[in-house]
């Protein structure tokens, strides 16, 4: 059967429209960033850069407090990751591999955890942290931003985990490994997909949260740079140049990461159906 | 792309490989632990042990930093807790007068109907958009669906507040791309238009932002789901005479729907609880008109410094959360213990 021109056409046509219309904003920031101010203050936009300037990343960079803030983006955000990733595999392991009583309530408990409504315990977790005589300190964060992916890292895993054919670990055994062994030669290699996937789920949420920080660290030593990036705006005036240079250098690490490990990570995203 | 993925199979394999009978945990599963004390029966209790074992890290993280929180935000929604309260460290009950005070004011329902009816309009953009991009993508070629794909991840990855500025940077009055566009397309009013002066402009650009961040995660869903669809069930359905619209609505559609049902609620949840954006954009703001409930519990609560209400609000929240979305969190635990 052939279809006329027509019918050919039009799903690329407006595949391309699709495209240009998702892509925009990120193009747009990244051209904006880039452009001397005069181009970028114009009466009609100029939609390509022709020349090129670090001006406006020079701004953002030698913003006060910015590679302090850098420096705590990366220790809650990894943190967060390797201890959700820490506990989750011990947990996932027990809930894939092994048969035991409330076992179906942890894995219920686990997915009612995972729509926990962060967003409106800020007032609560505030008073908690304060009587703990911690705020502005990056450790309760670390550790509710490691809370806030928990489930959905130990319930990912769990899938990943049961994966794994029982054989290849027996067979492991059968060979002379330790249980510990099997778990470190065999399983814990082809979990790498697994881990990926999931650690990128963790980064992307706390690299991304807003509202505890915003409660807990008002010290602005003690921030993390979503908060820097919502406030750089107001502080620099209409300034969009320096501010499109800020939300770059915000968003590179999670546009880099995700387009590297994007097979991993959007499989690994639709499995667990969930997102940030 | 769609290389690894876990899904309900792997669910029913889990279910397969630990059926009773096949590990050394299962042999005195069912004694409860009066069994004879012999050296076998110590180690047998050890192994019966290990998966609580295993699980305590993850147990007592969810119970101290989400459990605790959840009980410390009922206590406080019972206290008279403002300011004076706060720096003396005092704690005042007072009952049950936070709530009446709020399910009293009209603010309160005033914002619960705006934070339902936004919830509303832009779970339906996002869906009836995210679907049509997702059959969009199994229709495509393979170039054709690299490039769209790309596109999607890239808006899928873009970061919320950075996203939220980009936005602001778009919408902007003076130099703005889309008053621009505006202008030119002959819309001369709207050439220094403040898109973020009035309530209903602030949540167009708040709905564009949501349904261009969200599109994403609906279409790669579904159409992964559409790949699982087998090739024959078309065949056989055009053998039986059956055209394009036939076929889907009688092979495409059903094989969806579980996947539609599920991801229109998991956007629910996420638009009702999209804090970062609503606040970022313009703080709630112009004169408190597009504040939704988790914008106006930190308002109250932190901003306004009245803490008890804005704990009681935060509860009331969730529990609004909890109405839209109980149908189908009643369906999924249903099915997960099915399926256990």
């Amino acid at each position: 059967m052939k279809r006329s021109l027509f019918g050919r056409a039009w799903p690329n046509v407006v595949a391309f429209i699709l495209f240009l219309g998702l892509v925009f904003p990120v193009y747009w920031m990244f051209a904006t960033s880039f452009k001397p101010t005069i181009d970028i203050i114009s009466e009609n936009p100029v939609w390509f850069p022709v020349d090129f300037t670090f001006e406006h990343f020079n701004t953002a960079l030698g913003a006060p407090n910015f590679w302090t803030l850098v420096r705590n983006s990366l220790t809650v955000t990894v943190g967060a990751v390797v201890f959700s990733l820490l506990i989750a595999l011990a947990g996932s392991f027990a809930l894939a591999r092994m048969r035991f009583k409330g076992r179906r309530g942890f894995i219920i408990g686990f997915m009612v955890a995972q729509m926990a409504p962060w967003e409106v315990m800020v007032i609560a977790i505030y008073f908690l942290v304060r009587d703990s005589d911690m705020l502005n300190s990056l450790i309760p964060l670390t550790l509710f931003y490691m809370m806030m992916v928990l489930p959905f890292t130990i319930l990912t895993l769990r899938g990943f985990v049961a994966a794994i054919p029982k054989e290849l670990e027996e067979s492991a055994m059968v060979d002379g490994c330790s249980r510990m062994q099997a778990f470190r030669k065999v399983i814990f290699p082809l979990l790498a997909p697994g881990l990926m996937a999931t650690s990128l789920f963790g980064f992307i949420t706390a690299w991304n949260e807003f509202p505890l920080v915003l409660v807990l660290n008002k010290q602005a030593e003690a921030q993390t740079l979503p908060i820097w990036l919502q406030r750089f705006q107001t502080n620099f005036g209409d300034d969009w140049g320096a501010t499109m240079a800020a939300s770059s250098l915000f968003a590179i690490p999670i546009l880099i990461l995700f387009v590297f490990l994007q097979r991993r990570a959007v499989s690994g995203l639709t499995s667990g159906a969930v997102k940030g | 792309m769609l290389s690894v993925r876990p899904t309900k199979e792997m669910a029913s394999m889990t279910v397969q490989t630990d059926r009773p009978g096949t590990g050394p945990v299962e042999v005195h599963k069912s004694d409860g632990g009066g069994g004879p004390r012999t050296q076998q029966s110590k180690r047998a209790r050890s192994a019966r042990l290990a998966p609580y074992l295993l699980l305590l890290p993850a147990l007592a993280a969810t119970l101290v930093l989400l459990g605790w929180p959840l009980v410390k935000n009922g206590l406080l929604s019972f206290q008279n807790l403002n300011m004076r309260q706060l720096i003396q460290h005092l704690t005042e009950w007072n009952g049950v007068e936070n709530y009446t005070e709020i399910l009293g004011s009209d603010d309160f329902w005033r914002v619960t109907g705006r934070s339902i009816v936004f919830t509303a309009v832009n779970v339906v953009l996002i869906m009836i958009v995210g679907t049509l991009v997702g059959l969009l993508l199994a229709r495509l070629g393979k170039k054709m669906r690299l490039l769209l794909l790309l596109g999607l991840v890239l808006a899928w990855a873009m970061p919320t507040i950075a996203a939220t500025t980009v936005f602001q940077w778009l919408f902007a009055s003076r130099y703005g791309v889309v008053n621009w566009v505006l202008a030119k397309l002959g819309f001369e009013g709207m050439a220094d238009y403040n898109w973020f002066g009035s309530q209903m402009s602030t949540f167009t650009v708040l709905v564009i932002l949501l349904v261009w961040q969200s599109i994403p995660f609906v279409a790669i869903n579904l159409y992964a789901a559409t790949t699982t669809i087998p090739k024959e069930l078309y065949e056989a359905a055009s053998l039986d005479g059956a055209g394009a619209w036939k076929s889907f609505t009688n092979v495409t559609f059903p094989t969806l729907r579980p996947f539609l049902f599920a991801t229109t609620f998991l956007e629910v949840i996420w638009i009702f609880k999209a804090f970062a954006q609503v606040f970022a954009i313009n703080e709630g703001g112009p004169d408190r008109m597009t504040e939704i409930l988790p914008v106006y519990a930190f308002i109250e609560g932190v901003g306004n410094q009245h803490y008890g209400v804005g704990a009681a609000i935060s509860l009331l929240t969730i529990l609004v959360l909890l109405g839209l979305t109980s149908y189908y969190l009643r369906l999924v635990l249903k099915q997960e213990e099915d399926e256990l």
